[in-house]
């Protein structure tokens, strides 16, 4: 038995192997698509095929006709279930485009839905769709969000107006300063449409119950919560008769956390055909229909002194919504715009962020869904030191937050605690990569031919954000008869481990062993917004850390009791409660839990019978954490290939639960934002045509094209309990402005400056062709 | 069923007789009539190799395959690999240890591509590791566990069989 007090952490800190891999690496998860129900049926969506059209004649005769058809709906026998499916975090208030679940009299992207058929296979309900008799009239389309403010031609011509959002916030101080400041630079930067592309693709399993009213959903969900909450309001029902199940989850990435039109459409038709109905998007309709993100650009003006100190900055932010965004039309730029200053003195700063409609696929939230801040602040801040001839390091060591500027109140509103080090990260990530070593190979193999570039991105990510629905989570634990813990809560564990962080977090909370506590997700748990905005380690962790503390407490006063010891002698450790020194004296916590339940008269007088406590932790208005990622890269100036040669990440998320896990989520967010930069692009031609709805076009990056990823940790822990921040979204902040940095650094001697992604080798030989003109 | 044609497969050793369309995919008569639900299906046009089993000790593209071509044949899916239900397949085991998977919806494709490659080459260098398994897509990782995974269950297959 272990002697080290229950209270000391034993298990967080530590790479504990990962509770879910048994069943993962032998096949035996249980995801959506394995759900197969008696009798099931199986739904296939009609698509658009054009950006903008009327539908002029839409006849499914022939395709109800075909053997083994249940059912064809269009907009006509599924839209007056339409109820709002906004979601939590959408103010009933700004307007919105029209919720249908499938397209009503016109479409408005390629994709848009607007028929669907539910068949005895997939197979069946593809044919049945080849049947579907459909004619539609071209109309121009929108498509280049650029111009689309400016369009007569409205995607919704229910708003009135392509501009789903402005919001401009100027500040006066701003424009005193750049008046008398000695260099003010300006540039634009843009990104590119990219999308989640979770492996596992969208779907669901619903199954209606006739008399008890009960709608029982098995769903590739972030959130089960959320899912449970519009479901009851489409489906006209009480939340209590919306059962989710939570299984296994193959990825979201932000994709999963808001409900789609086809999931209510589903929900819809299994409730008017009481048949369990399957619906699992293919990949194509992933690409093309799901969700898009980082169609956007950040016009920024910067001014600074002399010595390169940052003076004041203007901020402008452009975003594509799509046609129907996910999750709601306000976009995430007014948080870019604020985000902007970022972990520097950036001193007073004017912002302004807008949002258009286009005839494309909506905007969803992706990994750090507001992460153009740290691309466009750390790319200008190159730029920057290029044009001032000040070295990139050397121009943010001067203008760095440090400890003394702590806590800090951005210009924009928002106030980081003491428990952020940017200045540190900063340090140990250049010193990881070597950074004095590495300028002076760059400039020897310049001389030889040889183009190497480096370049760093520092952030500060705000996380675990306490407000509205996002601000709490809850956590019902119970000690069952025979010593086990079940823990049930209202995450959405798609990939971040949480049932093995979670129950290394009340294993050393109550004194068990991880294996110890089994953690339930959906059906069963209370009310949280699940997973995803970097939340669940801070918010979720603090539930579960007091449910578990709250049962301890109980726990030792019963064995206190039993064993007629003092509680304050007594420790528990695996899950054994004995008294401190003296191990012989003990009881097991299933000797605890029995005489909880089964012989509740030897309690302690006044003591409630059973083994159980539930907790909701309240976020503070947000836990900041933050980061520096280095990476060197070698550019080949004949084929534009562009090979990154080291990647090195400082971060801090303050204490850390499990090392394995956190390395994981930075590494996952790294490739994407390298993928985002070098080679995803979902392009769209001038017609509104999408160009990539296959993995032959969409490229995501393989194992051959990402380096190693060395990562190192300064640990200044949060004044959350635990001391943790979140983390999960960190890598795909920060990954995109280093990578291009280095590109942009390797290019440097052809005297280019490049302001756009994706560098592909055709836009580097682009831009090298450019030089000289 | 029209046009129904009769199979027989075995599937990690177990032979499963069945009817099946012409058009029916190998992968989807794994999930749905073998009920291997290990076998993933990502992108059904044979790029991502989550649906990748060993047909005749070979790896394959479950989904590039209709059923009718597996006939006769012998399936090994990652629901097959480990020994007993105590033990896991040094791949298995290795990719647990080494973080190389997070959702897990990859991981059957790429345990059973990594077991293929290991068989060709027991002894691979890091740059062999990664282009042997670029053909498999992973979300989540950023193929940093996989690759380390990789390692370490050629050096435990080693091992095993000296
Ligand atoms: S599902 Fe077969 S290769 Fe992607
Ligand atoms: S572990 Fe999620 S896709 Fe690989």
């Amino acid at each position: 038995m272990s002697s080290t007090a229950a209270t000391a952490v034993r298990y967080v800190g530590q790479s504990v192997k990962r509770l879910e891999d048994p069943r993962l690496v032998t096949g035996h998860g249980r995801y959506v698509d394995d759900i197969m129900l008696a009798g099931m049926l199986h739904v296939a969506f009609g698509r658009s095929d054009l950006a903008r059209a009327a539908i002029t004649r839409l006849d499914t005769s022939a395709a109800e006709a075909l053997e083994g058809v249940h059912a064809v709906y269009t907009a006509a026998n599924l839209n007056h279930h339409n109820d709002s499916l906004r979601s939590s975090l959408h103010p009933p208030e700004t307007p919105a485009p029209p919720a249908n679940m499938l397209a009503d009299g016109d479409v408005r992207f390629v994709g848009d839905p607007y028929v669907m058929v539910v068949a005895e296979s997939r197979y069946i309900a593809e044919d049945a769709l080849d049947l579907v008799d459909v004619e539609f009239e071209p109309l121009d389309p929108v498509v280049d969000y650029e111009v689309a403010a400016d369009s007569d031609t409205l995607v919704h011509p229910e708003l009135g107006s392509n501009l789903a959002h402005d919001l401009k916030v100027p500040n006066p101080a701003q424009r005193e300063v750049f008046a008398e400041a000695a260099h003010v630079i300006t540039e634009t930067w843009h990104q590119h449409r990219q999308t989640n592309v979770p492996m596992e693709t969208r779907g669901m399993v619903a199954s209606w119950q006739p008399h008890a009213g009960v709608m029982e959903v098995w769903a590739s969900t972030q959130s089960p919560h959320e899912l449970q909450h519009i479901g009851a309001r489409v489906l006209g029902t009480g939340e209590h008769k919306v059962v989710v199940h939570f299984g296994d989850v193959g990825g979201g990435f932000g994709q999963k956390i808001f409900l789609g039109r086809e999931d209510m459409a589903v929900l819809v038709a299994a409730k008017l055909l009481a048949v369990p109905l399957k619906w699992i998007e293919d990949r194509r309709e992933n690409l093309l229909a799901s969700n898009h993100a980082r169609t956007e650009q950040m016009t920024v003006s910067m001014a600074l002194d002399a010595d390169g100190h940052f003076l004041a900055a203007d901020v402008d932010q452009l975003e594509d919504d799509g046609a129907f965004p996910l999750g709601g039309p306000a976009s995430p730029g007014a948080m870019a715009t604020m985000l902007y200053p970022g972990p520097y003195r950036m001193g007073p700063v004017s912002w302004r962020a807008r949002t258009v409609y286009t005839n494309t696929c909506g905007r969803g939230a992706y990994r750090g869904p507001w992460q153009m801040e740290s691309v466009a602040r750390e790319q200008m801040i190159d730029r920057v030191a290029r044009e001032m001839g000040i070295d990139p390091l050397e121009l943010r060591r001067r203008n760095v937050l440090r400890p003394d500027d702590l806590p800090y109140l951005v210009s924009t509103g928002l106030t980081y605690e003491s428990t952020i080090s940017p200045d540190k990260t900063l340090e140990q990530a250049a010193e990881m990569i070597g950074y004095d070593e590495f300028r002076a190979e760059q400039s020897k193999e310049r001389e030889r031919g040889r183009y190497l570039g480096l370049g760093i991105a520092l952030y500060i990510e705000p996380t675990s954000m306490g407000m509205g629905a996002l601000g709490t989570e809850s956590a019902m634990l119970r000690v069952e008869v025979d010593g086990h813990v079940n823990l049930f809560m209202g995450t959405g564990s798609h990939g971040q481990s949480l049932e093995t962080t979670m129950a290394q977090l009340v294993a050393d909370e109550l004194g068990v062993r991880p294996e110890d506590v089994t953690l339930h997700q959906g059906h069963g748990s209370g009310y949280g917004f699940g997973t995803g905005g970097s939340r669940s380690a801070v918010i979720a962790g603090g539930a579960a850390r007091a449910a578990a503390s709250g049962v301890r407490d109980k726990v030792v006063a019963i064995a206190a009791h039993l064993m007629e010891a003092s509680a304050d002698d007594l420790e528990v450790a695996d899950g054994v409660v004995s008294v401190k020194g003296t191990p012989t004296a003990s009881m097991t916590l299933a000797q605890v839990a029995a005489t909880a339940y089964k012989d509740s008269d030897a309690l302690p007088p006044g003591t409630e019978a059973g083994l159980e406590h539930t907790a909701r932790y309240k976020a503070p208005p947000a836990v900041h954490s933050n980061a520096c990622h280095i990476c060197t890269c070698e550019l080949d100036p004949g084929t534009g290939q562009v090979t990154l040669l080291r990647y090195v990440v400082s971060e801090d998320c303050g204490v850390l639960i499990n090392p394995m896990v956190v390395d994981g989520q930075i590494a996952g967010g790294v490739a994407q934002g390298i993928g985002g930069v070098l080679y995803e692009h979902c392009v769209y031609d001038e017609s509104g045509n999408p160009l990539a709805s296959t993995f032959l076009d969409y490229l995501l990056p393989t194992a051959a094209e990402m380096p190693d990823l060395e990562c190192g940790h300064v640990v200044v822990p949060s004044d959350t309990p635990g001391g943790h921040k979140g983390t999960g979204e960190g890598g795909a902040i920060g990954a995109p402005p280093a990578v291009f940095n280095a590109v942009a650094d390797a290019l440097a001697p052809f005297g280019v400056y490049p302001n756009r992604q994706p560098l592909d080798p055709d836009t580097v030989l682009g831009l090298i062709a450019s030089a000289g003109n | 069923m029209a046009d129904a044609i009769p199979v027989s497969v075995t599937v990690n050793n177990r032979t499963r007789r069945g009817l099946v369309e012409p058009r029916l995919t190998l992968a989807d008569f794994l999930r749905e009539q073998a009920l291997c639900t290990g076998v993933h299906l990502a992108c059904e046009h044979g790029v991502c190799g989550s649906c990748t089993v060993l047909m005749d000790g070979e790896a394959v593209r479950s989904c590039l395959l209709f059923a009718v071509q597996a006939d006769g044949s012998r399936i090994t899916t990652v629901e097959g690999l480990a020994p007993d239900e105590q033990t896991l397949h040094p791949v298995q085991e290795a990719f647990r240890d080494c973080h190389g998977l997070q959702c897990g919806f990859c991981t059957p494709g790429f345990i059973i591509s990594v077991a293929a490659f290991l068989e060709a080459n027991p002894n691979p260098t890091d740059d062999e590791i990664r282009h042997g398994i670029a053909g498999n897509l992973c979300r989540c990782t950023g193929y940093q566990g996989i690759v380390a995974a990789t390692r370490q269950a050629a050096a435990a297959l080693r091992e095993e069989q000296p």
